[in-house]
């Protein structure tokens, strides 16, 4: 069954987004690795929206969960400034440490250990889902 | 995410224990600013660290550069999850993972 949360796009509010979704998990058996991953993608997500999307204000954001057995959707969605991460190039991953850049990062995780991730803009909401399955 | 800091002369362990991500890197960045001086041999223990973000990851680079001027950097302990991270990042490619 699909569950919501919703609060302030703030960085002390992640770990709460956290603890929501991984409960969630926890009823559909995900296993720890898995959920490590997967909260890994939060941070990253809500590190974002929290940073970007409303600034200079601030503003809310909805968490949407619908675990089954063996997959999760996660959707996040703002009413902040259009912004889809998923159109900029990935960052060069075979720099030195010392040319190395750090933007960019974040949001190649998330593409990399998710089975799907989709952006739209729909309504003034960026909405941004992930799948994982397991 | 919890730090426990040991200094033997001239090296430096830092064991980690719960999660490096968005809240906590300023944490670790903050413990770094003044610790390093000095320091010519920097460990990382992730033994209890269950995962690592972006936000880490920008951290441990910076500690990367500082260290390639004054010594050198190891990440010791670290479970599949960072493993993964590291990979895909290319992180694998300059750290030194043990």
């Amino acid at each position: 069954m699909q569950q919501e949360w919703v609060g302030e796009a703030k960085i002390d509010r992640i770990d709460d987004v956290t603890e929501f979704v991984n409960a969630a998990l926890e009823a559909v058996d995900c296993p720890m690795k898995a959920q490590m991953q997967i909260d890994i993608a939060i941070d990253e997500v809500l590190a974002n929206v929290a940073q970007y999307a409303y600034a200079p204000g601030t503003g809310s954001v909805r968490v949407l969960v619908d675990p089954k057995p063996g997959a999760v959707t996660i959707t996040f969605i703002d009413r902040g400034t259009p912004y889809n991460p998923l159109e900029h190039t990935d960052p060069d991953t075979t720099l030195s440490a010392e040319d190395r850049q750090i933007g960019g990062l974040g949001i190649l995780l998330v593409k990399r250990t998710m089975d799907a991730v989709r952006y739209e803009f729909r309504d003034g909401q960026n909405i941004l889902s992930i799948r994982k399955e397991f | 995410m919890k730090i426990n800091s040991t200094k033997n002369g001239t090296e430096l362990v830092l064991a980690l224990e719960g999660r490096l991500d968005t809240m906590t890197a300023p944490e670790l960045e903050a413990e770094l600013k003044d610790a390093l001086n000095g320091v010519e041999t920097l460990v990382f223990d992730f033994e209890k660290l269950d995962y690592i973000s972006s936000a880490g990851l920008r951290v441990l680079l910076a500690a990367q550069k500082t260290m390639h001027r004054q010594g050198s950097m190891k990440v010791t302990h670290v479970n599949e999850t960072i493993m993964e991270v590291f990979e895909v990042t290319g992180f694998t490619d300059f750290l030194t993972i043990e």
